[in-house]
């Protein structure tokens, strides 16, 4: 591997391309994060009420009715059929969401993210080992499990524990110890797993995943010949085993990170200095050939420094 | 391509994958349990509690309420709130109020059901008065002003379904014996559990009239009890002819109690025997 593996995560990227340009994506991420957060605290902090309810229900506008999908299925599977004003909500929240990425609610919207992402910093600065690490389809055992509480209790289930509403609700509402589920996601990101709770056991996040399965809006690693191994993008992205395929493949593969664990954080695109990354369509057929064959380099152990 | 499945079908990897699949279903069948018992626990509505109007029974309330706050948002007088972790109330981030601090205010258009997205509260409820979110219950008749035979009357007063929900009965005040006891009393089939009475009884602290849920504050009669005074039908199709009670020797008189003849009488020397201290006339000196 290269020397530059060596430099802080991002170095490179910041000297060739400035600092805006190695950070807007996260910068973006914040503002986004911030911006739907904010909107629902428009109401109860400033009284202005564009927004009403929280992620699992809200209506804006007075017209726009939005529902959280998954709330919504563990509703049905505990047998109740929703008004139709629930059902058009879940529909415009799972077409857009189908659309643009599942997971784009997991990096741009979700107000547990900035949590986890701080407890991943504030991870890295302490060094601390990246300890247990569920396999990759252990959330989807989650997602499996949280259904079928939910049928056998005849509950919505999750959210008796979503730390996600948890901290939104308690943030609009009124927090009570909520707080203590997000410390707990906090903590057990921090010493027990790294990545652990966003990257392998949040069901909604598996939920997401599946429904922005065929999602049009992809990042594709489509100048991967210029790739110079540095692992900065490994070493950023929280779901790094979906860049492998991509970056790692033969001239016949496609470049673009198809997997639906992909949160389309555009953070890979932020730190390559050679901008071997960009959001684009799945559809997208331009030439990527393969990297230069460095059968040598491949053997080595690829995700070591990664976080 | 082919190598994939081959590779998957070695022994080695197959138990691998058994013993994954395995521990996985372990951890989620214990953590299952464990969101399963917070589940069933929710149930468990504490009784000052109170849903919403239109609310469906708790059973049903958590599988279709979504935790959304829109009926709080709705609420023009702030009396919903969203229980929140830890605090004692229901299930967290559902809605309730408590009619002690702001009662329901029963509002004609009910903002609160119109807002709920999913139907946890019914939409079917379009008239107030129909809404059934508890029963007020006259719970400490030792301390109501009313009960103790002075003219409070508040809870009266500033019940919405005045004179229906809450009469005031004209009882003798056995202690003075010379006053009236108006007591409040609440029907049933009129009262929607709005909280105005817990409110705005006079007493400090606690009230001593309650909105408690109608499971806890309602019995239920017996399918086969009936009133006779407010249902004529008999229970019984066939005219039953009981025995007439006449005097004379029979089944039941005075002259030969339990049916004895004269002289099967008990001797009235030994124990237990007995001499009618009268006569009935025309019956042949019976009693001797």
């Amino acid at each position: 591997m290269s020397e530059k593996t060596a430099l802080p995560v991002g170095q490179e990227a910041i000297r060739d391309k400035g600092w805006w340009m190695a950070h807007r994506f996260l910068i973006l991420r914040r503002v986004a994060q911030a911006f739907f957060l904010g909107l629902f605290l428009l109401g109860p902090w400033f009284g202005i009420w564009w927004v009403k309810g929280n992620l699992a229900g809200s209506l804006t506008f007075d017209v726009l009715p939005l529902t959280d999908p998954f709330v919504l299925v563990q509703g049905l599977v505990a047998q109740h059929w929703p008004e139709m004003t629930a059902i058009i909500g879940a529909l415009i929240v799972g077409v857009v969401y189908a659309l643009i990425g599942g997971r784009v609610y997991c990096s741009w919207v979700c107000p547990i993210n900035p949590v986890t992402d701080a407890a991943h910093w504030l991870h890295d600065r302490l060094g601390l080992a990246k300890g247990w690490q569920p396999k990759r389809g252990t959330r989807y055992w989650v997602l499996g499990m949280v259904l079928v509480v939910s049928a056998l209790t005849g509950t919505i289930a999750w959210e008796f524990v979503n730390p996600i509403s948890m901290l939104h609700r308690g943030l609009i509402f009124g927090m009570g110890f909520a707080w203590t589920f997000v410390l707990a996601v906090f903590l057990f990101d921090l010493v027990v797993s790294r990545r652990g709770w966003c990257g392998h056991l949040c069901p909604v996040g598996a939920f997401y995943g599946l429904l922005g399965h065929g999602s049009i809006l992809r990042v594709s690693a489509v100048k991967r010949s210029e790739c110079d191994d540095c692992m900065d993008c490994f070493a950023v992205c929280p779901e790094m085993h979906v860049i492998t395929p991509a970056l790692r493949g033969a001239d016949e593969d496609t470049p673009i990170i198809l997997s639906p664990d992909c949160s389309n954080c555009g953070r890979c695109v932020d730190v390559c200095a050679p901008d071997v990354f960009k959001f684009t369509t799945r559809f997208d057929t331009t030439p990527a050939p393969a990297r230069a064959v460095r059968r040598n380099k491949q053997r080595q152990p690829e995700a070591s420094r990664a976080a | 391509m082919s190598a994939a499945p081959k590779r998957n079908a070695t022994p080695t990897s197959r138990r691998r994958f058994l013993q994954d699949a395995a521990r996985a279903a372990g951890a989620c069948a214990v953590a299952g349990m464990a969101l399963g018992k917070l589940a069933t626990d929710a149930r468990a509505l504490p009784a000052q509690a109170i849903r919403p109007p239109g609310a469906l029974p708790e059973e049903d309330f958590l599988a279709a309420c979504i935790r959304c706050g829109l009926c709080v948002r709705d609420c023009p007088y702030d009396t919903l709130k969203l229980a929140e972790l830890g605090i004692e109330g229901p299930a967290t981030g559902t809605p309730y109020f408590t009619a002690r601090d702001i009662p329901c205010e029963m509002c004609d258009d009910i903002p609160c059901v119109v807002a709920c997205p999913t139907g946890a509260l019914d939409h079917g409820l379009t008239n107030i008065d129909d809404a059934d979110m508890g029963l007020a219950v006259l719970i400490d008749e030792e301390h109501c002003l009313n009960a103790l035979g002075l003219r409070c009357d508040v809870c009266y007063r500033v019940c919405p379904v005045i004179d229906k929900a809450i009469t005031l009965e004209r009882r003798h005040n056995e202690r003075s014996g010379a006053h009236a006891i108006f007591m409040p009393i609440v029907h049933s089939d009129h009262c929607t559990g709005c909280g105005k009475c817990e409110k705005s009884c006079v007493l400090p602290g606690e009230a001593a009239i309650k909105v408690l849920p109608r499971r806890v504050a309602m019995a239920e009669a017996a399918d086969h009890y009936k009133l006779g005074w407010e249902d004529r039908n008999p229970m019984v199709d066939d005219i039953i002819d009981l025995p007439d009670r006449l005097p004379g020797p029979g089944t039941d008189n005075l002259a030969a109690p339990g049916g004895y003849l004269p002289d099967g009488m008990p001797d009235p020397s030994m124990d237990g025997g007995f001499t009618p201290s009268f006569e009935l006339p025309g019956t042949g000196g019976a009693g001797q």
